[in-house]
């Protein structure tokens, strides 16, 4: 490998590199990724500048029942924790770390928002959700019980970030 | 996580997604993405970055501005810097690692087994 390609800028394909990853490790049957040509989309409201906004991450708190049971936790976004726990998630662990919460969950962004007047207001808590290899979970469980976290605290939008 | 935006979507609640795996998200299908084109853990902007940290966090906002019938993906700007060979090293499968992988697969296929067992927690999807 030389340093020209080393530069080289491309998408990498996460989904080649999963399977050809679970492949060198053994597994026979590859994951079958959720695969969708549509999307529902929900209309805007109201102006962004008057809505409620919750966080919802793949990070789980760093408590020992977030340590052990990954679910769905509300944590509360004041004060904004110190550490979240994702050494259980893929991410890259060679080129970077998440010893930084704001590098991955907006807390203080969304506060600094919130704050400048771009957004009607922060939601008080924000969500956890966990990376499942049932589809079936995320979906038929998981969805629901995060969407009545938003109905019981009139969130209006959701910024979701995945590690 | 898409399949929680597309949830919330049908809820009529709108969503936006700031990530960094581009084509997990176009397989998926959602309606506002922001991709930051960065090694996967640090979606929101560098660590101790506040104000990039803020800065992405404004685009994904104004992603709610836009009128949309399809969906939209945005890219940030940022980049995270001028070494790319993260690209490259990211669950690199080749000949100097793959006895490594076969053997860290045989512990994890056993810990996985303890653990359906124990029914205490749900397998994770990652590697």
């Amino acid at each position: 490998m030389n340093n020209t390609f080393d530069r080289k800028v491309y998408d990498i394909s996460y989904i080649d590199r999963t399977r050809m990853f679970y492949r060198a490790q053994g597994y026979t049957s590859d994951y079958k990724w959720a695969k969708h040509s549509t999307t529902p989309i929900a209309k805007m409201s109201k102006n962004i500048a008057d809505c409620r906004v919750g966080l919802i991450t793949t990070a789980m708190p760093n408590t020992e029942k977030g340590r052990t049971c990954r679910d769905i936790y509300s944590v509360k976004c004041d004060p904004i924790p110190e550490s979240m726990y994702t050494s259980e998630l893929s991410w890259d662990k060679t080129a970077t770390h998440t010893k930084d919460v704001g590098s991955f969950l907006p807390i203080a962004a969304l506060q600094n928002a919130a704050s400048e007047g771009l957004i009607g207001g922060a939601a008080p808590c924000f969500y956890t959700v966990p990376t499942d290899y049932s589809q079936r979970n995320t979906t038929k469980f998981d969805s629901p019980r995060i969407f009545e976290h938003f109905v019981q605290n009139n969130i209006d939008v959701a910024i979701l970030v995945p590690l | 996580m898409s399949l929680v935006a597309r949830h919330l979507e049908e809820k009529n609640i709108p969503t936006v997604v700031i990530g960094s795996a581009l084509d997990i998200i176009k397989t998926c299908v959602i309606p506002r993405y922001l991709h930051v084109d960065f090694p996967l853990g640090n979606p929101c902007g560098k660590p101790n970055n506040i104000e990039m940290q803020n800065a992405i966090f404004k685009q994904a906002l104004a992603l709610f501005n836009e009128k949309i019938e399809t969906p939209l993906i945005k890219r940030s700007p940022f980049v995270w810097n001028s070494d790319q060979s993260w690209r490259n090293n990211y669950l690199k499968v080749d000949s100097s690692n793959r006895e490594q992988l076969k053997r860290e697969g045989n512990i994890r296929r056993k810990e996985q087994k303890l653990v359906e067992s124990s029914g205490v927690n749900r397998m994770t999807l990652t590697p």
